[in-house]
């Protein structure tokens, strides 16, 4: 079996398993995010939420995708029908592969980049594909305005994030999300995190995070009061689904970003337990309840409220963080001056 | 053929193709689309090489950024195909002409071009091994590190033009009402609302 497993092809039968493993994670989370999403805000507005098809309703959301997936799919006369079947596909897929580099723990990652972060953010920006090209071929005015909303919100924010970012970057020294995590390894536990280094960032990036995402109280793109449903007015059955699909894997990988970036992954808040994966299924699962409560409970923003938050709160804040944490690691430097608190990198033994 | 050159043809023949189909496809946002799938397989012929970092920022800046701002533009440019199809046909013959010269003078700059002794080696002396360092850390040292003076002038120079940018469009309208966040989130309901009598038949 060993031999197999050490040829070309046993070595492309293994990294197709791994990554169907990852999809099937990604998957089958998806239908109890969906699931947990409605019955938070149920739960928040003193309702039931979903309770019907299986056990407490779990099985709702596999009932919902069997109904859109048996639908039939309508495609507007006028639309550009290409573009039109490739919006959703972009939008899903894009969501889908951003997971090729999430570490699970040490060594269950996919592929361990050197600029994993990067490829992150590539990934992201290219996520505004989906909806500039499902607004427009739509061939309507609702979708269009809803679209061309989406793509300032997603870029305006992508740049606060990208500050964020570059901040956990300076303390790390590498690119890596492994390295990311390794850095906030320590004896005391959850205040080894980043979370505490970079206190005032947290927020920001979890803000960002509801604006990148279309997430209440920023969903502006699909504002159902103005726009009816912004860019998937026009989309129905299986293509809408893949919309929608998407919108949550991008959350879930948010959620995942912000437990790696800030909460230390898969290490164990409380020193002495075992680290894993479940820790940070643990850590993902809690951000989804935040990104939950924040949609049951704040009201949607206007849109000029966003992008001034965006540009003119949020990016100065961010861009100041990163003159702070550069002096702050700096002063820090090889020998730990302030305790290593911002100087995470590994100190190379020759020199 | 290794699975390394069947992927270098993959990216080779789609990015040629792409570039192709940005020239010769006739809605423009069809033409952007095509010209992200160029950039990304310029991305792809970078990671070949080894070169993940280029090839992330050629994704990031390229097709993050600058190919949003263009269907950005085109996608809100009211523009009549069937014109623009006939103003094709009547500048051929000048854009073929202009690309037979530029074709006519890289060539001979090519045929002229003289390389030194020691070029590979100059090229190749900044950066260390890749063995010793990846990539993205040797481009680090590189600009941060020996290049520093340099990368900050550049720097510089870009901001100078993006604020020469902004003057020139910058203009002072009067007409418009403007909010100031800060004294909105400071009114109250006592300053801002009055309870007036409105006696019956004569309004306010």
């Amino acid at each position: 079996m060993d031999g197999f497993f050490a040829t070309n092809l046993g070595t492309l039968v293994i990294v197709i398993g791994q990554c169907l493993l990852v999809t099937a994670f990604v998957m089958i989370s998806l239908l109890f995010l969906v699931y947990g999403d409605r019955k938070v805000w149920g739960a928040v507005q003193m309702r039931r939420g979903p309770n019907v098809v299986g056990p407490w309703g779990l099985l709702q959301t596999v009932a919902d995708a069997a109904k859109y997936i048996f639908k039939e799919v309508l495609i507007p006369d006028g639309a550009d029908k290409t573009v039109f079947l490739l919006a959703p596909l972009a939008s899903f897929i894009l969501a889908l592969i951003a997971w090729a580099v999430i570490p699970f723990s040490e060594d269950m990652v996919l592929a361990n980049l050197n600029v994993a972060v990067l490829y992150i953010f590539a990934i992201g920006s290219l996520e505004v594909y989906g909806v500039i090209m499902g607004g427009w071929a739509s061939n309507s005015k609702y979708p269009f305005l809803g679209s061309l909303r989406s793509a300032a919100q997603m870029i305006s924010y992508e740049v606060s994030i990208g500050f964020i970012i570059v901040g956990i970057i300076i303390s790390t020294g590498s690119l890596s999300l492994v390295d990311i995590v390794k850095a906030q390894e320590g004896n005391w536990g959850l205040f080894n995190w980043y979370w505490l280094p970079h206190f005032p960032m947290v927020f920001l990036f979890f803000i960002s995070a509801l604006a990148e995402t279309n997430r209440p109280p920023f969903d502006l793109p699909e504002a159902e009061s103005e726009l009816v449903a912004g860019y998937q007015v026009e989309y129905s059955s299986t293509p809408f689904l893949l919309f929608m699909a998407g919108e949550y894997i991008a959350i879930w990988l948010m959620c995942a970003l912000t437990s790696i970036f800030f909460f230390g992954g898969w290490l164990s808040p409380i020193p002495g337990l075992p680290d894993g994966a479940l820790w940070l299924v643990v850590k993902m699962s809690f951000f989804f309840f935040l990104f939950a409560m924040v949609k049951a409970v704040v009201p949607r923003y206007r849109y000029d409220q966003l992008m001034r938050i965006g540009w003119k709160v949020f990016l100065p804040m961010s861009l100041i963080w990163v003159v702070v944490v550069s002096i702050l690691a700096f002063s820090d430097g090889d020998d730990r001056n302030l305790g290593g608190l911002w100087a995470r990198w590994q100190v190379e033994a020759s020199n | 053929m290794s699975v390394t050159a069947m992927a270098f043809y993959l990216f080779a023949i789609t990015g040629v193709g792409g570039s192709l189909m940005v020239v010769l496809s006739r809605n423009p946002v069809h033409s952007v689309l095509w010209l992200i799938l160029a950039f990304f397989s310029a991305a792809g012929l970078f990671v070949l090489m080894g070169a993940e970092f280029v090839a992330m920022l050629l994704a990031i800046v390229y097709v993050g950024a600058v190919a949003v701002l263009f269907l950005f533009v085109v996608m809100m440019l009211d523009v009549d195909f069937a014109e623009l199809r006939g103003g094709l046909q009547r500048f051929m013959p000048i854009g073929l002409l202009i690309g037979l010269i530029l074709l006519i003078e890289l060539g001979l700059v090519y045929g002229h071009w003289n390389m030194a002794e020691n070029a590979d080696a100059l090229l190749q002396s900044p950066t260390p091994e890749l063995s010793e360092a990846h990539n993205t850390l040797a481009l680090g040292q590189l600009i941060y590190t020996d290049y520093i003076y340099l990368f900050q002038a550049s720097g510089l120079i870009l901001l100078v033009a993006m604020i020469g940018a902004i003057v020139l469009t910058l203009r002072h309208r009067v007409d418009v009402k403007r909010q100031n966040v800060v004294q909105q989130m400071h009114r109250d309901p006592a300053k801002a609302m009055q309870l007036k009598d409105v006696k019956s038949g004569q309004g306010l």
